[in-house]
C-alpha cells in the first residue's frame, strides 16, 4: 500500500479528513498504515538537494565527532548517558544516513527516524552552544522533521495539529465565532469585578494587538480574562483580531513548513488590517518563536521582522512594571523561595533572559528569588518542548525527559515555579503529576493580578458611588 | 624524486590548496540562503557581522566560550594540538630556508627547541585524541575508521619530522616520508574533513550571525555561546 487513508503524504486540509483522523483512537489505524507507507526516495533526495545547502551540508560534513555536545543534551543525561543519545550520534543515525544513502531508505528506517526526531530531540537548541563548530542539532532535527513530514512519517497528534492549523487557522477547532464569543463571555463574566472591562475585537489603529494560544481560547479562557484585566489596569488601548488571533503553530513542531507559512500569514494579515502600533503575544514560547522569530522568514520578509514590532508578554509586562503603569503592592510580594523557568524558545532563541529577571525583581521580596542551575540561555528544556508534551506514543520517553527539570527544581529548594511559557507550564504540571515533589507553578498574569495595586477608579463602586 | 617533491610538487600542492580552500569558502558563502537558513543576513549585516566576530573570537580563545569552559582539560588538549599543528610548519626554520630559496621570502623562524617541543605536543596530543576516542563511550559511538585516519594524517608529518631530525634510522628515507606525509597533510585540507581549517570560521560566522541577528543580538542581549 503506497499511501494509507489516514497516514499518507498529504497534509490534512479538510474538516472531513481531520475528523476522520481524529476519530482514530490514539492513532491505532494511523500507525498501522504507517508501517505500509511507501517512501518516495526520489522526491526525498531531490528535496535534500534543493534545500540542504551550506549550513546543513557543512554541519553534517565537518562534525569532528568529538562528542563535546554529549553532556549538553538533557535527553542524553536523563537516559543514563546512552551514547545513542549524543546529539551528533542522533543526527548521523538519521539525517546523516539519509544523505549518505542519497535518499534510498526504506519504511522501517523512516519510522526509526520519526521516533528519534520526535522523541530523542526537542529542538531545544542547547547543544548548538557547546559545539566548537557551531553545529546546532535543534536546527538539524527541525529540518529532518520537515523531510519526514513531507513523506508522511509524522506522529499522529502532529499530523492532526498541522491539519487543525490548515483547516481552522488554529491548533484547535476554535472557529472565528467561538473565539469572538469567548471574548464577549470573558468580558461579561468579569465586568462586575472590573467595571468597564472590555475585550475589544477588531479595533483599528489600537496601540496594541494581542495574540494568544488557541488552548487559552478553548480550555483556559480565564487566561484571556487575565490579559484583559492587566491591559485594563495598565490603561492600554488594545484589541484582539477576530481572525489571525492564534499565535501558536503546531506546524513548526510537525515540520509542516507550508502550514507554518499559512498560519503566520493569518496573524500578519490581521496586523496589516488593524494597523496596531505593536503586537503583544501571550506567555508562550513556541508561539513567539513561530510568529516573531521564524515567522517573518516563512512569510518571505527578508529583514526577519514581523510587519509591526511584536513583543513577548514578558517584555510588555516588564515595561508596565518599570514605568509604573502596573504597580505591585509591596506587602503582597512573594515571600517564599521562588524559581523561574527560562523558556528555550524566547530566552535561548531570542535573548529575553534579563527581562524576566527584571519582572521577578518587582514581584519577589529581595532574597527569595532562586536561580536554577544552569539558567538563562544555558537552561535545559522543560522536557516537553518541540511537541513532546502532546504525543501519546512517546509519553514514556517524555516522562523520562521531565527528570532533568525535576532535578533542577529540587536543587533550588523552591516550591513555587514561575513558568511564562505554555508548554513549560504543561510540562511542569505533568512533572508534579508523574513524580510528586510538592511544587506549584504559575504563569505571570495570575501572580501579577493578585499582587498589583488596583487604582480606585477601576474598582467596583457601590450605589452611592462609594468604594465597596 | 626528492627534487620533484620539493620543487614542482610544492607548487602543485600549494595551488590545489589555495584553489580548493577558496572553492570551499566561495561555495559556502554562495550557498547561504536567508530563506532556508531563516536568517536575514543582508538587511541586518551590522548585527550579523558583530555576532560572527564574537562567535569566532570567543571560540578561538582558549576557555573563551562557555563550551570550552565546560570541558577545561579537553580544551587544553585541543588548543595545544592545534597550535602545534598550525604554528610549527609555518615558522619552522628549515621550511623557511626552503621558502627563501624558492620564493625569496621568509617568515620569522622559531628555535629548534621550540619546534621540537611543539611537534611532540602534536604527536602526544594525537595519541591522547585517539585514546579518548577509545575510552569514552560518547565519543566511541561517533568514531569511525575515517576519524582515526584523519588523526594519523594530521600527526604523520610531525612524527616523521621528529624521526628524521633525531637521525633515527636512515635520514634520507625519513625525510622523504616526511615530505610525502606533508603533501598528504596539505592536500587533505582540501579533500577531507580537515577542510574545517576554513569551514570552522565560516560555520562559526554563520551561527554567530544567526545569534547576532535573530537569537538575541538585535534584542541587545549578547550571548557567548
Ligand atoms: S560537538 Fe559538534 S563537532 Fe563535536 S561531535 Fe558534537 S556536533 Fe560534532
Ligand atoms: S536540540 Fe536539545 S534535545 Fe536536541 S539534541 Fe540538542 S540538546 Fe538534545
Ligand atoms: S516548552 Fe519551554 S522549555 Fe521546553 S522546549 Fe519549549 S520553550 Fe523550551
Amino acid at each position: 500500500m503506497p499511501e494509507g487513508i489516514l497516514c499518507n503524504k498529504q497534509p490534512i486540509v479538510t474538516d472531513e479528513q481531520l475528523k476522520l483522523t481524529l476519530g482514530d483512537k490514539s492513532g491505532k489505524q494511523y500507525y498501522a498504515e504507517m508501517e505500509q507507507l511507501e517512501v518516495d526516495t526520489d522526491k526525498l533526495w531531490s528535496t535534500i538537494q534543493n534545500t540542504m545547502k551550506s549550513r546543513l551540508k557543512t554541519w553534517l560534513n565537518i562534525c569532528a565527532k568529538c562528542g563535546l555536545c554529549a553532556d549538553s543534551c538533557f535527553l542524553y543525561e536523563c537516559n543514563d548517558r546512552d551514547p545513542r543519545q549524543v546529539p551528533s550520534a542522533k543526527i548521523h543515525a538519521t539525517l546523516g544516513e539519509i544523505v549518505k544513502r542519497k535518499g534510498k531508505v526504506d519504511n522501517a528506517f523512516m519510522r526509526k527516524c520519526m521516533d528519534i526526531a520526535w522523541s530523542w530531540c526537542t529542538c531545544c537548541n542547547r547543544c548548538g552552544q557547546f559545539c566548537p563548530h557551531g553545529i546546532d542539532m535543534g536546527v538539524m532535527f527541525s529540518y529532518t522533521r520537515g523531510l519526514l513530514f513531507s513523506q508522511g512519517f509524522v506522529p499522529w497528534e502532529l499530523k492532526i495539529g498541522s491539519g487543525m492549523h490548515r483547516v481552522y487557522k488554529a491548533q484547535m477547532d476554535v472557529t472565528t465565532e467561538d473565539w469572538v464569543d469567548t471574548c464577549e463571555w470573558m468580558a461579561d463574566e468579569n465586568s462586575e469585578e472590573w467595571p468597564g472591562l472590555e475585550i475589544p475585537v477588531d479595533k483599528e489603529d489600537a496601540d496594541i494587538m494581542y495574540t494568544l494560544n488557541a488552548r487559552e481560547a478553548k480550555h483556559y479562557p480565564e487566561d484571556i480574562a487575565e490579559a484583559a484585566i492587566l491591559f485594563h489596569v495598565a490603561g492600554e488601548n488594545w484589541t484582539v483580531p477576530s481572525e489571525g488571533w492564534e499565535q501558536t503553530s503546531l506546524t513548526i513542531f510537525a515540520g509542516d513548513w507550508e502550514g507554518c507559512k499559512q498560519q503566520v500569514l493569518h496573524v500578519y494579515d490581521a496586523i496589516e488590517r488593524l494597523r496596531p502600533k505593536r503586537v503583544v503575544g501571550t506567555e508562550c514560547g513556541h508561539a513567539h518563536r513561530a510568529t516573531v522569530i521564524e515567522g517573518p522568514y516563512w512569510a518571505g520578509r527578508e529583514d526577519g521582522q514581523p510587519p509591526r514590532p511584536y513583543i513577548h508578554y514578558v517584555e510588555w509586562l516588564a515595561e508596565m512594571l518599570r514605568t509604573g503603569r502596573i504597580k505591585i503592592d509591596p506587602a503582597k510580594r512573594i515571600k517564599e523561595p521562588v524559581t523561574l523557568q527560562d523558556s528555550c524558545n524566547y530566552v535561548r532563541n531570542q535573548g529575553l533572559k534579563n527581562i524576566t529577571r527584571e519582572i521577578m525583581s518587582y514581584l519577589v521580596e529581595p532574597g527569595y528569588f532562586v536561580e536554577m542551575a544552569p539558567n538563562k540561555e544555558y537552561n535545559y528544556c522543560c522536557g516537553g518542548g518541540g511537541g513532546f508534551n502532546g504525543i501519546g506514543k512517546y509519553r514514556p520517553q517524555r516522562n523520562i525527559a521531565l527528570l532533568k527539570k525535576r532535578e533542577q527544581i529540587l536543587a533550588t529548594g523552591c516550591k513555587l515555579v514561575v513558568a511564562p511559557c505554555h508548554n513549560c507550564w504543561d510540562a511542569i504540571r505533568d512533572l508534579e503529576e508523574e513524580y510528586p515533589i510538592g511544587i506549584r507553578w504559575s504563569f505571570l498574569k495570575p501572580l501579577v493580578i493578585k499582587m498589583m495595586i488596583v487604582p480606585d477608579h477601576l474598582k467596583p463602586q457601590d450605589e452611592e458611588g462609594e468604594e465597596e | 624524486m626528492y627534487n620533484f617533491l620539493t620543487g614542482p610538487m610544492v607548487w602543485i600542492t600549494f595551488l590545489v590548496v589555495v584553489v580548493g580552500l577558496t572553492y570551499h569558502v566561495v561555495t559556502y558563502i554562495r550557498g547561504l540562503d536567508w530563506r532556508l537558513d531563516r536568517v536575514g543576513y543582508r538587511p541586518n549585516m551590522q548585527h550579523g557581522l558583530k555576532g560572527a566576530a564574537r562567535s569566532i573570537f570567543f571560540w578561538i580563545l582558549p576557555w573563551g566560550s562557555h563550551g570550552w569552559r565546560a570541558k577545561p582539560l579537553f580544551t587544553l588538549l585541543f588548543f595545544s594540538f592545534h597550535i602545534g599543528l598550525l604554528f610549527t610548519p609555518i615558522f619552522l626554520e628549515a621550511h623557511n630556508i626552503m621558502l627563501k630559496d624558492s620564493w625569496g621570502i621568509r617568515l620569522p623562524g622559531i628555535s629548534a627547541g621550540l619546534a621540537d617541543f611543539l611537534s611532540w605536543v602534536v604527536v602526544i596530543g594525537g595519541i591522547f585524541l585517539i585514546l579518548r576516542r577509545i575510552a569514552y563511550p560518547e565519543v566511541r559511538i561517533l568514531t569511525s575508521a575515517y576519524d582515526y585516519m584523519l588523526i594519523v594524517i594530521a600527526v604523520s608529518p610531525f612524527l616523521t619530522g621528529l624521526i628524521a631530525r633525531y637521525n633515527v634510522g636512515n635520514y634520507d628515507f625519513w625525510l622523504l616520508i616526511h615530505i610525502i606525509t606533508g603533501h598528504v597533510w596539505l592536500l587533505s585540507l582540501v579533500f577531507t574533513k580537515l577542510n574545517h581549517v576554513v569551514l570552522f570560521f565560516l560555520s562559526r560566522a554563520q551561527l554567530g550571525m544567526d545569534y547576532g541577528i535573530k537569537r538575541g543580538g538585535m534584542k541587545g542581549t549578547q550571548m557567548t555561546w
